[in-house]
């Protein structure tokens, strides 16, 4: 590997992390505290700015408040970092890193844009191009939980505890409806490699929007794969979208910090900044989340044909810029979706423990799995035939109806209670 | 009086599906960030709010207009029309005073002063306004009606110092109070 190699791939983990990345994560704190406001009829944190008048100046500089988020990261730091004597001091201490690093190694396999080209040579805006894409989020981002079940039993009280407990086993269950979530929009593209996926979008239509390229009925002599598969993929969208939720502990399934009944759940004895890395980690989880749905479903990077082909054309000088285009699209999308989360947050009531269980367990893992079976079937199609594909169908029929009665017998219903 | 048994209500299987009150949850939570947004909120008017929502942005703007007459603010000392002090320095307000806010030094008028026959007035008159709760027992005590709660709520310093009102900007702050006790007066 010679130099220049080394220095693209230490300018990208750079540039794409601490420039891109984790700038969002004050950004979507700064969103969450105003859009919630607005959602309630209040204002929000719109003061803080850039204090003139010390300086001089006549009036001072309030940006809508756009510095807040700096002010409570001095804030943390400056807080005394408390550790109680009764903790278990190593684990108490690795645990606020282990939710931050995963988050963070995830970053490497999200493509952000098409490919910067310089003297005729493309460098793509993704710091690891592996080819096992969404398997290898899977597998570092499922770490995390070993963050939050370490601060829970090191804290050494109950409340602690409790939450760490919660959120094992949430995470646990909805990692597996996750996982089977996305095998549809992977037998789809027949790829794992985010970059090629999103690449595909952008020639082919989005996963959701496929109105351009290939898989629209009048460019490809009226096939409609790609319109049927449209019902399968968004059936995994929503699955995936609400696993995501469970993932990051967003409200509707917050329950391992539910302020209501646990205090602060896994991270009631942190202070300063070890308190700031749990935060940290659950927006940088947030960002991933968001920008996994974006790139599997919704076109990541790419905005419509014309304009993909258009910024690819872009140049200054000998550099093609297109990709920076893409980027700012990429992130735009991004943004839009945590906007979404934070809707979610201030909409959707926190499920009950029980109802989130059953939720993971009876609905999503079984609705995934005959959704793979669904997928599978609309895309073999063409190659079965019609006779196959409706005695297909009719399977799948009856496998879905058993699985609804199965589970609406053995649902024990209490009676209710009468006086 | 007849019973009525009341029953849960039977879902459909759209409402057992939940995605359509979520998507209603939307409807609402958007409606309600939209008509902050636009500054429509229901009540922003009456509330004064001219930001988001319904808040009314404070420093900027003030209630003061909407304050009722029985207000209890900061309390302060008022002179009579004659400009004569009010305040005889009985200290029965410095008695009671729940949080022992008030403390007062008594002092003589002299002899050649045109109000000599009131004997007293105060010589130092401190409230701590970091003691004070805003009861309002100092001005039901007084008998000369001297100490009213005003309508100054914003009292602030940056020492303690500075939240220790004397006599002088007890004075400056209750103004002059006409009418009422009389029984210092000439006789007409
Ligand atoms: S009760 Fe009235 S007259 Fe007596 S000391 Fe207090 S303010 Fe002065
Ligand atoms: S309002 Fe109450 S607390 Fe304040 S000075 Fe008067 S008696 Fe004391």
């Amino acid at each position: 590997m010679d130099l220049v190699t080394l220095l693209v791939i230490l300018a990208k983990v750079v540039g794409l992390t601490f420039v891109v990345v984790l700038p969002l994560v004050p950004i979507s704190v700064y969103f969450e505290r105003r859009f919630s406001a607005i959602i309630q009829d209040r204002v929000g944190p719109n003061r803080v700015g850039i204090p003139l008048t010390l300086l001089g100046a006549k009036k001072d500089f309030s940006f809508f408040g756009l510095v807040q988020p700096m002010a409570d990261g001095l804030k943390l730091f400056l807080k005394e970092d408390f550790t109680p004597s009764h903790v278990n001091k190593a684990f108490y201490w690795l645990a606020p890193a282990l939710t931050v690093v995963p988050a963070l190694v995830t970053v490497c396999v999200v493509p952000f844009g098409s490919d910067i080209i310089v003297n005729g040579i493309g460098y793509k805006l993704v710091i690891a191009d592996l080819d096992i894409g969404p398997l290898f989020v899977f597998a570092i981002s499922s770490l995390s939980v070993y963050g939050i079940t370490l601060a829970g039993w090191s804290s050494n009280s109950k409340f602690p505890f409790i939450g760490g407990v919660r959120s094992t086993a949430q995470m646990i269950s909805y990692e597996i409806a996750l996982g089977l979530s996305v095998v549809p929009v992977l037998l789809y593209y027949g790829d794992l490699n985010l970059s090629n996926i999103v690449e595909q979008q952008s020639v082919n239509g989005w996963l959701l929007l496929p109105l351009w390229g290939n898989s629209a009925p009048w460019n490809n002599g009226g096939d409609y794969t790609a319109w049927i598969f449209w019902i399968p993929a968004m059936i995994a969208f929503v699955i995936f979208t609400t696993s995501v939720f469970a993932e990051t502990n967003r409200m509707p399934f917050d329950l391992p910090e539910c302020e209501t009944e646990l205090v602060g759940g896994y991270h009631t004895e942190y202070s300063s900044m070890k308190f700031a890395m749990f935060f940290m980690g659950e927006y940088a989880a947030m960002v991933i989340g968001s920008s996994l749905v974006v790139t599997l479903f919704l076109g990541g990077w790419s905005l419509g044909p014309w304009f993909d082909t258009w910024a690819a054309g872009l140049k200054i000088g000998s550099v093609g810029i297109g990709g920076l285009l893409n980027m700012s699209v990429f992130m735009a999308k991004v943004v839009a979706f945590i906007l979404f989360f934070i809707l979610v947050r201030w909409t959707v009531p926190r499920f009950r423990y029980d109802q989130l269980m059953r939720l993971g367990w009876v609905i999503f893992f079984e609705a995934a799995l005959i959704n793979v079976f669904l997928a599978a079937l609309v895309i073999a199609a063409p190659q079965f035939g019609t006779l196959a594909t409706a005695a297909g169908l009719a399977l799948l029929a009856i496998v879905t109806g058993t699985l609804v009665w199965v589970l609406k017998v053995s649902e024990k219903k209490s009676a209710p209670i009468s006086i | 009086m007849a019973v009525v048994k009341v029953t849960r209500p039977k879902l459909n299987a759209g409402e057992k599906m939940y995605l359509g009150a979520i998507f209603k949850g939307f409807v609402i939570t958007m409606k309600h960030a939209i008509a902050s947004m636009r500054n429509k909120t229901r009540g922003a008017d009456a509330m004064e709010s001219t930001g988001l929502g319904i808040t009314m942005q404070y420093p900027e703007q003030k209630w003061d207009g909407h304050l009722p007459d029985y207000y209890r603010g900061a309390p302060a000392l008022v002179t009579d029309e004659q400009d004569r002090e009010r305040c005889v320095s009985c200290q029965l307000c410095e008695f009671i005073c729940p949080p022992k806010a008030i403390k007062i030094t008594p002092g003589e008028i002299p002899s050649d002063d045109p109000w000599a026959k009131v004997e007293k007035r105060p010589k130092e008159f401190e409230i701590d306004m970091t003691r004070c709760i805003y009861c309002g027992m100092c001005e039901e005590v007084c008998p000369e009606q001297a100490i009213y709660l005003r309508k100054d709520y914003a009292i602030t310093g940056l020492k303690r110092a500075d939240m220790v009102h004397n006599k002088k900007k007890l004075y400056e702050i209750g103004g002059k109070r006409v009418g009422l006790v009389n029984k210092w007066n000439e006789l007409k």
